[in-house]
């Protein structure tokens, strides 16, 4: 493969569209999909066929159209009519639409807040490329970077203009991520490895999903970047068992990529060599955390250590290793075609570029969206989500998921960036944000957090193992009615043990939901605790009311 | 259900006796074998040979914890550790059918408690029990990522979304008559 080939192959492809009149892009992505949209699909191959049409209209699979509340969505284009929840028994209609006025009962509205106030780069070619394609992403201006980089730029001046973009990590943390590829590259030794975290944990969260059933040589080319930057030959992605199509398109296109040379020995005629292997995670949410993911992939338990040193120095059997996260290494092509300077100039003075956010919980536009950092709360909420459904109220919005805290009303006007997040006791994370409405009790939404942390630590360290167990308790029993006043100052008491003296994130971030629902959320406490009544009528009470009874 | 767990190894172990030459003989061994060949009987091959097996079988059972052990050179104290470690290890055969009900915060708040109640209620079993007819495995998954369309469960491998305690029983009925 060389730029000719990328050339000829976009070339072909471009061509190839164009013959069509009209193409029906249809999202195969997971929650499409389990809604029948393969379904849809084959029926308007088949209807198409039918009438004789293949010349004319093209029916493609392509990755997540962002609006899974009314999956399966489709799009045609030229016209850019949008289809929502469409059975295969509407193919006819669908096809007899095409070029005509558009089918009232199906029609989605494509000029909507959810899709007008996104602005993608991570998800640029999600719902546009067919991801089991390599031709597609090609087409798309996919793998230029990584050819432009090899031929023209030192690994050095990769890493100045991912530094200089000021990209985050997206899994969580939010490390400046130059720094921590420069930290590899210094490292002195023949061999490093590259790793790619798809471990993606936290419950309510999708988008790592769906940007690798969507796009998953987007993904590919960022590692191979990040590779080439820092000195690494073999790389692996880790990813969960749970997520079995993308498990397969990123096995397809793995193949492809080597089929192509895009990685293997001499990656373009260049000395750069570059594999990828896959290992799947096991459903150990503390693999997440790096050191504990590294010790997955070397076959254990997932079980962290303490750092230093640093993966950067001794990570993968003790060599260098670079790990970040897919939404990081899907922001890393755009950022060397484009320049550091581009990508800087999106979001906020600390956070630059965009986030995508994996939106669910109460509110009406489920589903999976991009926009800038910096981007107000109530407008991520309320405008591009629409709101609460059934006319109830807003109460908090859940981020970071188990590491992260519920964040109310009053803090609505925020910017979302790291920091704000964090100076209102919650986290980026890795974007999943959780709409709870009055119907939610947060004492509820507090227990089932650290019900999740208390059987998801690992064991190692005696603060998370026993302080996750000891807070679930007290929750228990506030939440059954037999909860003391003294609780409260327990409770607070312990969250400041575990968040201090943990060994890994897990246990340092486990009591964050607890001390946000505590802090904006207290009077729910006081209430199970001196009422014996769960405000939102969640939490059975069992214990008061045994006593009533008696 | 520590117990269990004792009683039903004893048996196995002594079963595993019995049947070591079936290892070459049962067909489903060939992808085992491959997983540990490919990746040259390392160490590090553990998590993704437990894969295999639990692929082949359907759950780990001792015999095969044993086999891997000795094939991987590993102890076999650090066989049992991974395959208890992690979640999606099963050490307990499934029942005929399986439905593995989401547990995300998004189909948490969206009502799956009210769906295990249900399920508890119609068929007696809690989540990571199997009806007693040996039908139907109730489990439950930390996410499965289908947060967009919760509360979700998996249905035999299919994704199902924006369920109700009565959509889950009626799919559920379905297997008891099949």
């Amino acid at each position: 493969m060389n730029l000719e080939d990328l050339i000829s192959i976009t070339k072909t492809e471009k061509e190839k569209a164009s013959q069509f009149k009209h193409s029906i892009l249809i999202c195969v992505a997971a929650g499409c999909v389990s809604c029948q949209s393969l379904q849809v699909k084959d029926a308007l191959v088949k209807e198409v066929k039918s009438r004789g049409l293949e010349s004319e209209i093209q029916v493609k699979g392509v990755g997540c159209l962002g609006l899974c509340t009314v999956a399966p969505l489709m799009v045609i284009e030229p016209s850019g009519v949008m289809y929502k929840a469409v059975t295969p028994e509407d193919a006819k209609d669908v096809i007899d639409s095409i070029g005509k006025a558009p089918v009232k009962r199906l029609e989605c509205d494509g000029q909507s807040s959810f899709f007008k106030r996104q602005e993608k780069i991570v998800l640029e070619n999600c719902g546009v490329i067919d991801p089991e394609r390599i031709e597609d992403y090609i087409a798309a201006g996919g793998y230029q970077a990584l050819y432009k980089a090899l031929q023209d730029a030192s690994p050095n001046k990769i890493i100045d203009e991912i530094t200089k973009s000021g990209l985050r990590g997206r899994g969580g943390g939010g490390f400046p991520t130059g720094i921590k590829w420069q930290a590899v590259a210094k490292a002195d030794n023949a061999i490093k490895y590259v790793v790619c975290n798809a471990d993606e944990g936290d419950p309510g969260a999708f988008m790592d999903r769906s940007v690798l059933e969507s796009d998953p040589h987007r993904v590919i080319e960022g590692m191979l970047l990040s590779g080439y930057a820092v000195g690494a030959q073999i790389a692996y992605v880790y990813i969960r068992a749970e997520y079995p199509l993308a498990i397969k398109r990123l096995k397809i296109a793995l193949q492809q990529a080597e089929r192509n040379g895009l990685l293997g020995d001499n990656i373009f005629d260049t000395p750069f060599s570059f594999s990828i292997k896959i290992r799947l995670g096991a459903g150990a949410f503390v693999c997440g955390e790096e050191t504990a993911l590294l010790a997955s992939i070397e076959g254990g338990r997932g079980t962290p250590r303490p750092r230093p040193p640093f993966p950067a120095e001794s990570g993968l059997w003790g060599y260098p290793t670079l790990i970040n996260n897919v939404e990081t290494f899907a922001n890393v092509p755009p950022i060397i075609a484009k320049g550091g300077a581009w990508f800087a100039g999106i979001g906020t003075e600390k956070s630059k570029g965009t986030k995508v956010f994996a939106l669910a919980g109460r509110i009406n536009n489920t589903g999976l969206i991009e926009v800038p950092m910096g981007t107000k709360l109530r407008d991520i909420v309320f405008d591009i989500g629409g709101g609460i459904p059934g006319g109830k109220k807003y109460k908090a919005v859940q981020t970071g998921g188990p590491s992260g805290g519920c964040i109310p009303e009053q803090h609505l006007d925020m910017s979302v960036d790291y920091e704000s997040l964090a100076a209102v006791g919650s986290i980026m994370g890795s974007g999943g944000m959780i709409v709870m409405d009055e119907t939610s009790c947060m004492v509820d939404v507090a227990k089932f957090f650290i019900e999740f942390t208390m059987s998801e630590s690992c064991g190692k360290c005696i603060p998370c193992r026993v302080g996750t167990a000891q807070i679930y308790s007290i929750l228990c029993r506030i939440t059954d009615g037999s909860g003391e006043i003294s609780d409260i100052e327990k409770l607070e008491e312990l969250c400041d043990v575990v968040k201090h003296a943990s060994l890994c994130g897990l246990g340092m971030t486990a009591p964050n939901p607890v001390m946000s629902t505590l802090k904006y959320f207290r009077n729910e406490y006081l209430e199970h605790i001196n009422q014996k009544t769960c405000p939102a009528g969640v939490c059975a009470m069992k214990k008061a009311k045994e006593v009533k009874h008696a | 259900m520590e117990t269990k767990t004792t009683e039903s190894s004893q048996e196995l172990l002594q079963s595993a006796a019995k049947d070591a030459p079936k290892v070459a003989e049962d067909g489903r061994w060939k992808q085992v074998n491959r997983t540990m060949r490919l990746n040259g009987y390392a160490p590090h091959a553990l998590i993704e040979t437990l894969h295999a097996v639990q692929e082949s079988f359907g759950y780990l059972d001792i015999e095969a914890l044993k086999y891997v052990s000795e094939q991987l050179k590993l102890p076999r104290s650090l066989v049992y550790g991974a395959a208890t470690f992690y979640h999606f290890f099963s050490l307990k055969p499934a029942g005929e059918h399986t439905c593995v009900v989401c547990m995300g915060t998004a189909c948490y708040i969206a009502g799956v408690p009210k769906i295990l109640d249900a399920i508890q209620q119609s068929y007696s079993v809690s989540p990571g029990e199997t009806t007693a007819d040996n039908k139907i495995s109730i489990l439950t998954a930390r996410c499965i990522g289908s947060c967009g369309l919760s509360p979700a469960a998996v249905f035999d491998g299919e994704v199902a979304g924006k369920l109700t305690p009565d959509a889950v029983l009626d799919k559920l009925g379905r297997w008891v008559v099949s």
